[in-house]
């Protein structure tokens, strides 16, 4: 191999030469045009690569580890422990409530994020005159961090020293915000509404107005109802954004945790308890059980995969069609 | 000329993973030089030599943690540099670091935690040091003996922290009731929460307790079934016993009050994160309160204080806060035994801590200067002799965790119609037992 493609001893450049550049470029080239290139674009690659393979891959090979490990939260790993973690998940008080919980909670977010964000863009679309300050105003929720925006509803909602309380209610009976699972659930539902909405309207107003306006105007001339055009045009040309959207807010939803961990913590008594809350119990909250909440953590990412794979597959067939 | 620059930006990338791997080895050997060290038995004082030294705890102890970091700081030249971590988190952020051998020199950690940890070898064993001191036998026996595993002794108390009756004086002279004379029952806490309630004022309730805090309800009610006579768990901490005559007794007076509305609006929501708030505001008439928090309340309440009685009479208290040790990942454990040394010290009890309205960690110190000033830091210094400090290695899963089951026998006891505290009790027993 290495006689084949090393250059012959004639072509090395006389000793009294003066060293140029050319003899070395031409080497490479002469010896594999393809090689030298493909080498190039690794280059080019490494710096993403390592840092997808340090930040991406290797953590998850570690969850993959710590499921498969009896892996504490202070002593550290104790070796293989491989079905019992997963027996365990699945045999978990809260593991069925969670997930149904955690669907539950997906399916209102993303149908009320959805026809909002929609409604949003549509709305500030047409009208004219307070385009500029509706967007802003819609959109300003979303330059909060969700924490801050989770603390900030924990004020507000407090019976003790939250402002709507007593306006809703007399002073011995308050409204209790977060005092029963459905109110709990609802008022968590408002503040993501409130916080998302602006997000969403975003994305579908980028889709809205990419939709060439020649189409809208063709179907007017051809005497379309508003509904019409809203379900026969705008509905199938935004459906690249609009499945984007489904992807986003699904994924988001599915691994909800900053909003409950704070305005609920899971209560009142267990009933707002995501899945990702429970990966956090598991691993912090008193079991201090990093290979249980591993083995769930790999759970939720093999269904997380599942229900994308499927979006993703539902798209490109409609697409086909 | 060009292949010179075209060989040095070749060798970049190798010179950068040279220098990571450099990196990567400087690291590994830190490693190895930690479980090395900490066998050395310094002075009893330990060693002061300009040793800079790290102390993590969380939040609830920030005002005393500053306190004697600042006094040691300026009096040693050891520095100690403070990290103080919010509450819920504390558990993690020391998991994370103990998992990659990365913990501080010294580290806090609520008492009630500290079995497990023990346990899991986050500390170094102080046994020796500890018995060299003069005063050992003095030192607030609950967190030495919760900080005690297999007859070696890791732990000595950091900030002492006990439940006590806390009122309001001003309502409680608004409401024609005795401000020098609290509850001495839970039958009397009800009527004076009851007086309050019947002021009609706006805003201000009887009483308020944290409804959905597992934490706040076990450092507020554990005292009155202990002054009642009744223990919680029995001595190995694996069984429960919270469904006794003396703990349903308690239930009812809390039930009692949550239905006749005595208690503050938010009791059945309050998760923990401001169960403390209501009464600082002047809103409140009397509340089962941590001792630590009286200089911050007195502020801006004229405070009453008094321990937590039981339902019939007698006195308890829990004896909480956080504990503090050498942890195993300690560089210099003689410069840290200095800083625990000195914690132990007249000057620190004393001049720092009771100074400034806390509790000392030394039974005999309790009769200091400061205390003798304020008749209710004798109350409470009186108290801490009576309490106790439950040990058990499950304790943050079966009482402290949001989703515990000591949480679900509380608000099914005083929310519910109180009917399940036999079969949430033995729900806590098979926690406390795994």
């Amino acid at each position: 191999m290495t006689t084949q493609t090393a250059p012959p001893a004639g072509a090395v450049p006389p000793p009294g030469a003066p060293p140029s550049d050319v003899p070395a470029r031409a080497r490479p080239r002469r010896r594999s045009p393809l090689r030298g290139r493909s080498a190039l674009g690794w280059a080019y690659a490494m710096p993403t690569a390592v840092f997808v393979g340090l930040f991406f891959v290797v953590p998850v090979a570690l969850v993959f580890q710590m499921s498969a490990s009896d892996w504490p939260l202070l002593a550290g790993n104790r070796g293989v422990n491989l079905p019992e973690n997963f027996v365990d998940v699945l045999d978990n008080k809260y593991f069925v409530p969670s997930i149904v919980f955690t669907l539950k909670y997906t399916v209102i977010t993303t149908v009320l994020l959805l026809g909002l964000g929609l409604g949003l863009a549509m709305l500030v679309q047409e009208s004219s005159r307070w385009k500029g300050f509706l967007r802003t105003a819609i959109l300003v929720p979303s330059a909060l961090g969700l924490a801050s925006a989770s603390l900030l509803f924990y004020a507000l909602y407090s019976p003790q020293s939250g402002p709507i309380s007593p306006l809703l209610g007399r002073g011995d009976d308050p409204v209790s915000f977060l005092g029963s699972p459905t109110a709990a659930l609802w008022s968590t539902v408002f503040l993501v509404v409130w916080r998302y909405a602006g997000f969403y309207m975003l994305l579908l107003l980028v889709g809205l107005q990419g939709i060439p306006g020649d189409v809208y105007e063709a179907a007017r001339m051809d005497g379309a109802k508003p509904w019409q055009v809203f379900s026969r045009i705008t509905m199938p040309l935004l459906r690249p954004s609009l499945a984007m959207c489904t992807i986003l807010c699904v994924t988001g939803s599915i691994l909800a945790f900053d909003q409950f961990y704070i305005l609920t913590k899971g209560g009142p008594d267990n009933s707002t308890i995501t899945v990702v809350q429970l990966i956090y119990t598991m691993a912090f909250g008193g079991q201090n059980d990093l290979g249980r909440a591993a083995a769930l953590s790999i759970i939720v990412l093999g269904a997380l995969i599942f229900i994308n794979a499927g979006q993703l597959l539902g798209m490109r067939k409609t697409d086909e069609k | 000329m060009s292949t010179t620059r075209r060989n040095s930006r070749s060798l970049r990338p190798v010179a950068g993973l040279l220098a990571a791997g450099l990196l990567l080895g400087t690291v590994a050997a830190c490693g190895d030089d930690d479980t090395a060290q900490g066998a050395t038995n310094g002075s009893v004082e330990g060693v002061d030599d300009g040793t800079t030294l790290t102390l993590w705890t969380r939040a609830p102890m920030e005002k005393q943690a500053t306190l004697l970091v600042d006094a040691y700081n300026a009096t040693h030249e050891n520095q100690v540099k403070l990290t103080i971590t919010p509450n819920d988190d504390y558990v993690a952020k020391v998991g994370a670091a103990a998992g990659s051998d990365s913990l501080p020199d010294l580290f806090a950690a609520d008492i009630v935690y500290v079995p497990s940890w023990t346990s899991q070898g986050l500390y170094t064993d102080i046994s020796d040091r500890i018995e060299a001191l003069p005063f050992a036998d003095d030192i607030a026996q609950g967190h030495v003996e919760a900080g005690t595993y297999d007859g070696d002794e890791y732990i000595l108390p950091f900030v002492l922290d006990l439940s006590v009756m806390f009122y309001n004086k001003d309502l409680y002279r608004e409401a024609g009731l005795d401000p020098e004379a609290g509850p001495t029952t839970l039958e009397e806490y009800a009527e004076q929460a009851k007086a309050i309630q019947a002021l009609d004022k706006d805003g201000v309730s009887g009483t308020f307790f944290g409804g959905n805090c597992g934490g706040c309800t076990l450092f507020t009610w554990f005292p009155s079934v202990w002054a009642g006579g009744e223990e919680v768990m029995n001595a190995e901490g694996t069984e429960s016993l919270l469904d006794g005559p003396v703990a349903q007794d308690v239930y009812a007076v809390y039930k009692d009050l949550v239905d006749s509305g005595t208690a503050g609006p938010g009791t059945k929501d309050e998760t923990g994160a401001t169960w403390t708030g209501p009464f600082q505001e002047g809103k409140i008439g009397v509340m089962a309160y941590p001792a630590t928090l009286l200089s911050t309340a007195a502020e801006t309440v004229d405070v009453g204080v008094v321990p937590i009685p039981g339902p019939d009479g007698g006195e308890s208290t829990f004896v909480g806060g956080d504990g503090i040790g050498i942890s195993k990942d300690a560089k210099n454990a003689d410069a840290a035994w200095n800083f625990m040394s000195w914690l132990m010290s007249e000057d620190a009890q004393v001049e720092v801590l009771a100074k400034n309205n806390d509790v000392v960690s030394r039974t005999d110190l309790a009769n200091n200067e400061y205390a003798a000033k304020d008749p209710r830091l004798v109350t409470i210094n009186e108290v801490a002799g009576k309490g106790k400090t439950p040990v058990s290695v499950n304790f943050q899963e079966a009482f402290n965790a949001s989703d515990s089951p000591w949480l679900t026998l509380v608000r099914d006891a005083v929310f519910g119609d109180g009917t399940n505290v036999e079969s949430d009790n033995a729900e806590i027993t098979a926690v406390l037992d795994q």
